[in-house]
């Protein structure tokens, strides 16, 4: 219970503090502050390598509740930074579950606050945009959690893609299989890789900084660009990359990041948003089938609307229902696609999943 | 495509008499629809036998019937009346039962007026388990093993193949009505006596019970694009074997990982869509293995319900509001979120806080009545709360229940050991959460509790939480009470009447506001928006709560 646990403090850019009580590691840290809506999925949030560097509130009240799975995530370890949250569970229920949250904290070494006022949090993080945070449970003092958190960079402008992008080139799926992909990793969550292997895709994924021509060894059918951490203007290496990608006029598919990315690499800025998307209800309306999905979104940068309708080049095939900000874009002079959400969900609806499908059949063409 | 503009004025089927299984919800629905298709131009006529209700307030339809509701009475006000199409999934079972049974006479062809928000078709899938366990087996759902049987000797011969325990379900009938379970032979044949005579086309199912599995239900909404949503997910505490009117329910869902909740919703919206084509609100029921997590459809509602009314107060989204739109033409992404005002209809969504519905019994005016809770609804009313934690809206929903309750502690004298407890839980009765909590109290332990309720363990240890804190309040004097424990105290729910009563000495209610005012413990206002905090909401529904 609380009343016999230690205290931990959460210090804003903007100087309000809030209160609450340490969880998992006991510790300092600091990030970016975002908050992600979802109802389920906590396990699958946590290791998504999108929220490097990320501090993160989970909005739904109870975390914890059905403990932690093996199976149940999107990378090998927890990504973000720290987390806020209303009420953290130890005691779990699920049958098939391997370990508590506190368990899985403890081992990825991340410190959590618990019961902190989230909607109050929220709500300010709403009206303020993101901002960076520290959260610690060993120094309750403002002033000294002042000076630190000063040290912590600004996520604008920040590279942290190939921090987390693979260090070694690696294959999945089918050796023997007639698809090939060449992915190039920003911090790939895992069920993307999935879903292509399922659709009896072999995949090689490649470190975010490997060139046009050994991505060509592979003699992919078609190049799929990942998600990932940071800020996509500052990966100069990336845009010329997916540049030299289009020049081969083969399907490319990009998803989050990759976006961006493929924004960028058709002269279309991106920008920081106020707060960003995250969660596991955002409606997209599909353009081009006049069909509506629910969809999982994790970004806090996004594609200039302007600049993607100005471009002659650029058909808009998704849009946001709640904003109208564009959420998928394909060329009209080449098989390139991209959504700035998450077809692959996990957590999240399956709504979308059919782009891997489409994926699949631009590559068969 | 907006909406529909042939459709210029629209006959509302009410639910009659406020019933056990069937009380003032379809009042609420129907009141919402009213107004909703009023709103866009469309004039409402309305008939309902219930005078003792909203919607047929004078100013809620353009004309309203209190007629009995039958076939003749719809033939008369169609007589009376120009009416372009009826919308029968507002009132209940008692609205769709009518409604086809005029669809039957050739009624509402008669008179050139169409049906919309629903189908035939579907309302017959619906309702007959064996034309819905044929479509389930179709498009590869998973459902209990059972049987249709028309006669009783039928009925024996599928239930010897079948074994024990099973459930007994007549067809076509309210809130369970006739239902129960059966563990033994003698159980068997009184059992499918009963309920061949509570069927109005003599039918029973004989069913494999999955007694024990976790109770889901999920609220969806689809329009004329095949867009569907879930709105809220809503969790049984009380397992498969209590009517979920009779359950204790909690939303969103608290023990669903994302992998098993993606399960449910892929097959909640497999099955709406494969029921046939109509747009408006449906409710989708299923059973959950707690083992394996494995899925058994247990039924599909294709209309608005007890749940999809608790769904809208649980979530701010007004589900027959919508679903009036939906009927009428309108698609879900031209439709405006109507809390936020600014964000799209078409979403799902997300809750930052927890309701608890706990049903209300009146057995104390039924004397004699059988207390035990089955197949067969028995409430006759429900509370919501909402709180920030599980706990705190278990205890104000407790409060809230009028009894002698004073939170989850205090309720009716229990003067059984453990051990007794234990035993007595593992028949559902009214008291069962009361008791749950007394068996913790004195130390039962969480596993034997979960092996003898078949709750999940999670709202177990939440219910230890609650003792933890009981105990430790009970050390103190008001004098001597923590702060730090009484502000964990009031954000699990304790009201200030409870706190007093567990203190040492006389303490009153007062006293224990007092202190709290001083140490600035007081409540917060959180609002009901839809969307946890993500866009500013424009419609105030607001919650008191504690926070730090």
């Amino acid at each position: 219970m609380p009343t016999t646990s230690r205290d931990a403090i959460l210090l804003l850019e903007d100087g309000n503090v809030f209160y609450g009580k340490a969880f998992g590691k006991i510790g300092t840290t600091a990030g970016e502050i975002c908050f992600n809506t979802g109802m389920t999925g906590y396990q699958e949030v946590f290791t998504d390598p999108s929220y490097t560097g990320q501090v993160l509130i989970m909005n739904n009240v109870h975390i914890g509740n059905y403990g932690v799975k093996i199976t149940d995530v999107e990378s090998d370890s927890i990504k973000i930074k720290a987390l806020i949250s209303r009420n953290l569970e130890n005691n779990f229920s699920r049958f098939l579950a391997d370990d508590s949250l506190d368990n899985f904290l403890l081992k990825n070494h991340i410190t959590a606050i618990d019961n902190v006022d989230t909607r109050a949090l929220v709500s300010h993080i709403r009206a303020k945009g993101a901002m960076n945070c520290i959260v610690s449970s060993e120094i309750l003092d403002v002033d000294q959690l002042k000076t630190l958190l000063s040290q912590c960079p600004n996520m604008d402008g920040l590279e942290l893609a190939s921090t987390v992008s693979t260090e070694k080139e690696y294959e999945l799926g089918d050796p023997k299989s007639q698809l090939k992909v060449s992915v190039l990793d920003f911090g790939v969550k895992k069920n993307i890789l999935n879903c292509l292997v399922e659709r009896g895709v072999h995949v090689r994924v490649h470190p975010a900084k490997t060139p046009l021509a050994r991505l060509k060894e592979f003699n992919p059918n078609g190049y799929f660009i990942s998600n990932g951490p940071g800020d996509p203007a500052s990966m100069p290496y990336a845009i010329e990359t997916v540049k030299g990608i289009l020049s081969e006029n083969k399907p490319l598919f990009g998803i989050c990041l990759g976006h961006q990315l493929l924004a960028l690499a058709n002269g279309i800025p991106t920008y920081k948003m106020h707060h960003g998307h995250r969660g596991l209800n955002h409606p997209v309306k599909n353009l081009l089938t006049g069909i509506c999905e629910i969809t999982t979104q994790n970004h806090g940068f996004g594609v200039d609307a302007k600049a993607v309708l100005n471009n002659e080049n650029i058909e808009v095939t998704h849009i946001n229902l709640n904003d109208e900000s564009i959420e998928g874009i394909r060329l009209k002079d080449k098989p390139a696609f991209s959504v700035q959400y998450h077809p692959e969900a996990t957590p999240g609806p399956h709504d979308s999943r059919y782009l891997f499908d489409d994926f699949l059949k631009l590559m068969q063409n | 495509m907006p909406k529909d503009n042939s459709i210029k004025s629209v006959l509302i089927i009410g639910s009659g008499p406020i019933i056990i299984g069937q009380a003032c919800e379809f009042d609420y629905s129907g009141t919402q629809a009213a107004r909703s298709l009023r709103e866009e131009g469309v004039k409402v006529i309305l008939i309902n036998s219930n005078p003792a209700t909203i919607m047929t307030d004078p100013m809620m339809a353009d004309r309203v019937y209190l007629l009995p509701l039958t076939v003749e009475s719809i033939e008369q006000i169609l007589q009376e009346n120009q009416i372009d199409a009826v919308l029968p999934t507002m009132g209940g079972q008692t609205a769709l039962n009518l409604c086809k049974e005029a669809d039957e006479q050739g009624i509402w062809e008669k008179y050139n007026c169409r049906m919309i928000g629903v189908d035939v078709a579907a309302i017959d899938t619906a309702e007959d388990r064996e034309k819905f366990r044929q479509l389930m087996v179709k498009i590869g759902i998973a459902v209990a093993p059972s049987h249709v049987a028309n006669s009783f000797l039928e009925g024996k011969e599928f239930a010897q193949k079948i074994g024990f325990p099973l459930v007994i379900r007549p067809s076509f009938t309210l809130g369970g009505t006739g239902g129960g379970f059966v563990h033994t032979k003698d159980d068997l044949d009184a059992a499918l006596e009963r309920g061949l005579k509570a069927s109005p086309i003599h039918e029973v199912l004989v069913e494999k019970a999955v007694l024990g599995w976790k109770e889901y239900e999920l609220e969806l909404l689809r329009d004329k694009n095949d867009n569907v949503v879930i709105i809220c997910t809503v969790e049984n505490l009380d397992p498969m074997g209590v009517h979920t009117g009779d359950s204790i329910t909690v939303a969103p869902a608290m023990t669903l990982s994302d992998t098993a909740f993606q399960d449910m919703r892929n097959k909640a919206m497999l099955m709406m869509r494969s029921l046939g084509n109509f747009q408006g609100g449906c409710n989708v029921q299923f059973a959950m293995n707690p083992e394996t997590e494995e899925l058994i459809a247990v039924e599909i509602n294709p209309r608005v319900s007890r749940s999809s009314a608790l769904a809208s107060k649980a979530t701010g989204y007004p589900i027959a509001k919508i679903a009036a739109k939906l009927a009428i033409g309108y698609s879900l992404d031209e439709l405006k979120n109507q809390i936020t005002k600014t964000t799209s209809a078409y979403f799902e969504p997300a809750l930052d806080y927890v309701i608890v519905k706990i049903p209300r019994w009146n057995f104390d005016k039924f004397k004699g009545a059988n207390d035990t809770l089955g197949l067969q609804m028995k409430s006759v009313g429900e509370v919501m709360a909402i709180g920030r934690s599980f706990n705190e809206a278990l205890q104000k929903a407790c409060v809230s229940l009028e009894n002698d309750a004073i939170g989850l502690g205090y309720y009716g004298k229990s003067m059984m050991k453990s051990e007794e407890i234990v035993e007595y839980i593992k028949t559902p009765k009214w008291d069962r959460i009361f008791r749950i909590k007394d068996a913790l109290m004195q130390g039962s332990t969480v596993k034997s509790i979960a092996q003898a309720t078949g709750i999940d363990r999670w709202f177990l240890y939440q219910i230890q939480k609650l003792c933890v804190i009981e105990k430790e309040i009970a050390h103190h004097r008001l004098e001597t009470l923590p702060d730090d424990l009484l502000k964990d105290a009031k954000k699990n729910g304790f009201s200030d009447a409870q706190i007093a009563k567990v203190l040492q000495g006389n303490c009153s209610d007062d006293e224990v506001f007092e202190k709290r005012k001083k140490l600035g413990i007081t409540r917060v206002y959180k609002m009901v928006d839809t969307c946890s905090a993500e866009f500013e909401a424009k419609t105030p529904y607001f919650y008191s709560t504690f926070e730090n």
